[in-house]
């Protein structure tokens, strides 16, 4: 029977993370910008892992424009610049699997550990890395 | 949609309206509440008893096949991660098999145990994600967020591990992406420990509630003749008393030295009844069973090597030489699911590449299962196959805009023609000599 799992239940912390506050705001939006004005705090989100796949990182000096990240990305993220020879990511249609940051010879990608990356655009210059 | 009645079709509903003069026809679906996915269900129902029942599948239908013959292999392995958000390692895993046979490539036995501990951490959570539905299906609302909550560790490990809660991204043709490395081995125990303790709780909540034993014993039986001859997998043919388990029969990966046995309700000594109860049961103790296999694989596994292509390049370029035909199967948390692929030297996509998902054997068993059930069953004995509908559609038969019906004459010839374009289009002709 269920009965005492659930009694106990009652004296233990919730699983959940209560993001972005504890009691939901009238709007998310107000509210975060009430965050941004540092008027209100925001309940921070839970801490990803050592490993986590998120948006990826770009190192524009180091990138030799060799295109093998275009060759394998399964999203079709990636679009080459021919004349500065240099690639450009549209983070929106990403998988996050990852592989770019296998395949690059040079080490011009990495995974980072951002991944709050809702948005109204997709263009919006926190979704395009160049 | 509206559907073009074949005169085949109109004979079986003369047939059942003279069968069954009291009958309702009631449609569910394709939205309906007892599947997340879409598929038709029409039951014929006489008073609350259900008498017979059609299926029409076909709704979700995603070309992803299609889509794979065009990418090349690297590609097309996030694709089959994709066929399915719940068992997204066993698709990768079918696929770099098959992938590994037609190309001749030999994978480094580190990367054979991980490849198992990460698919046996998935049938863990996708177990406990089928509890958990099942609970909702039978009203039991308590449960389903009880055992969700538990399914959250299973979730932070494989998180731990490979990077990502779901679509994990590890396999890849030749080996893994990434190692388990020994500092990670203590979490893991720790999780395993967990979810061991956590046995018992499970045995209490759902084999012995009474409310459960009511609602799920005699309710979608599918006696052990009914799910050979309809060649049930998985789960499903387990708890009707079919030692069958392709870890067992066609071992693969680490699985030879795992010693893996199929598991049905008699392991726990309970007699089979093929009913909703022994499903639960035999997925309760494959969980176990899979805590075990784990625990063994992290005292067994051998160091060495993760993957035989260091280089991802050299990957491609030994792809692109690669000719031949290969077939992978792994066992899924749902049965058995089957990849077929044909490569082409100096193509990059494969010419071929054939998905078949557990759910696909698990349909024909709807039927018995279905047959005098009750109404308020409906939800339960459809949850009770753990369906995923999304996996299995490989086809959506639009003619003139509409959806069309095919017979089996129809299909099989369909089918020789493919083979033959298959084969012929590769070169040899034995299919044609046999005259098949």
């Amino acid at each position: 029977m269920i009965f005492k799992a659930l009694f106990l239940q009652l004296f233990t912390r919730p699983v959940t993370n209560r993001f972005p506050a504890k009691y939901m705001p009238k709007s998310v939006l107000g509210f975060l910008e009430k965050v941004g004005e540092g008027k209100a705090k925001l309940v921070p989100p839970v801490p990803v892992t050592e490993g986590f796949r998120g948006k990826i990182a770009y190192d524009r000096e180091k990138c030799i424009g060799c295109q093998m990240c275009i060759r394998v990305c399964p999203a079709r993220v990636i679009e080459f610049k021919p004349e500065e020879k240099k690639i450009r990511m549209y983070v929106a249609r990403c998988t996050y699997c990852a592989q770019c940051v296998d395949v690059c010879p040079v080490g011009a990608l990495s995974r980072s550990q951002e991944f709050l990356l809702a948005d109204y655009d997709r263009f919006s210059p926190n979704l395009v890395v160049e | 949609m509206r559907e073009k009645v074949k005169p085949e079709e109109k004979a079986e509903a003369n047939e059942i309206a003279q069968a069954c003069s009291t009958c309702f026809e009631v449609p569910i679906g394709p939205i309906h509440p007892a599947l997340k996915e879409g598929i038709r269900f029409t039951f014929w129902i006489e008073g609350e008893r259900i008498r017979k029942v059609d299926i029409r599948p076909g709704f979700m239908h995603r070309g992803i096949e299609f889509m794979g013959t065009k990418r090349n292999l690297i590609q097309v392995l996030y694709l089959a991660e994709r066929i399915c958000g719940i068992c997204s390692i066993s698709h990768p895993l079918a696929i770099v098999q098959a992938v590994e046979q037609a190309a001749g490539i030999e994978v480094p036995p580190r990367a054979q145990y991980i490849r198992v501990i990460i698919g046996e951490l998935e049938r863990i959570h996708s177990h406990l994600l089928w509890a958990g539905v099942a609970a909702h299906e039978l009203g039991f609302d308590t449960l389903l967020h009880y055992v969700w909550k538990v399914r959250e560790p299973v979730l932070d490990i494989l998180e731990d591990l490979t990077g990502n809660r779901i679509n994990y991204a590890i396999p890849i043709y030749g080996g893994v992406r990434r190692d388990v490395p020994p500092e990670k081995y203590p979490v893991l125990k720790d999780a395993l420990r967990y979810y061991r303790s956590l046995v018992d709780d499970f045995v209490n909540f759902f084999l012995r509630d009474p409310s459960i034993e009511a609602r799920t014993r005699g309710v979608g039986v599918l006696t052990p003749a009914e799910a050979d001859s309809l060649c049930a997998v998985g789960p499903t043919a387990r708890a009707s008393g079919l030692r069958k388990d392709v870890r067992q029969d066609w071992p693969y990966f680490a699985y030879p030295d795992l010693e893996v046995k199929a598991i049905t309700p008699e392991d726990m000594g309970l007699e089979v009844r093929g009913d909703v109860y022994d499903r639960i049961v035999v997925r309760l103790l494959e969980v176990v069973q899979s805590i075990e296999i784990i625990e063994r694989c992290l005292e067994e596994m051998p160091d060495g090597e993760i993957t035989a292509f260091p280089k991802v390049a050299a990957l491609l370029a030994h792809l692109k030489k690669a000719e031949g035909e290969g077939i992978g199967r792994h066992e899924a948390p749902r049965g058995e699911v089957i990849h077929y692929i044909r490569l082409q030297a100096g193509e990059e996509a494969p010419v071929v590449w054939k998905v078949k998902a557990p759910t696909y054997s698990n349909l024909m068993p709807w039927y018995p299962m279905f047959r005098d059930q009750e109404i308020a069953d409906i939800p339960i004995v459809a949850a009770s196959i753990d369906p995923c509908i999304c996996c299995m559609e490989r086809v959506q038969i639009v003619r003139d805009g509409r959806a069309e019906t095919m017979w089996r004459e129809e299909l099989l010839r369909l089918s020789w023609d493919k083979t033959r374009r298959i084969v012929g289009g590769l070169g040899a002709s034995h299919v044609a000599r046999e005259g098949i």
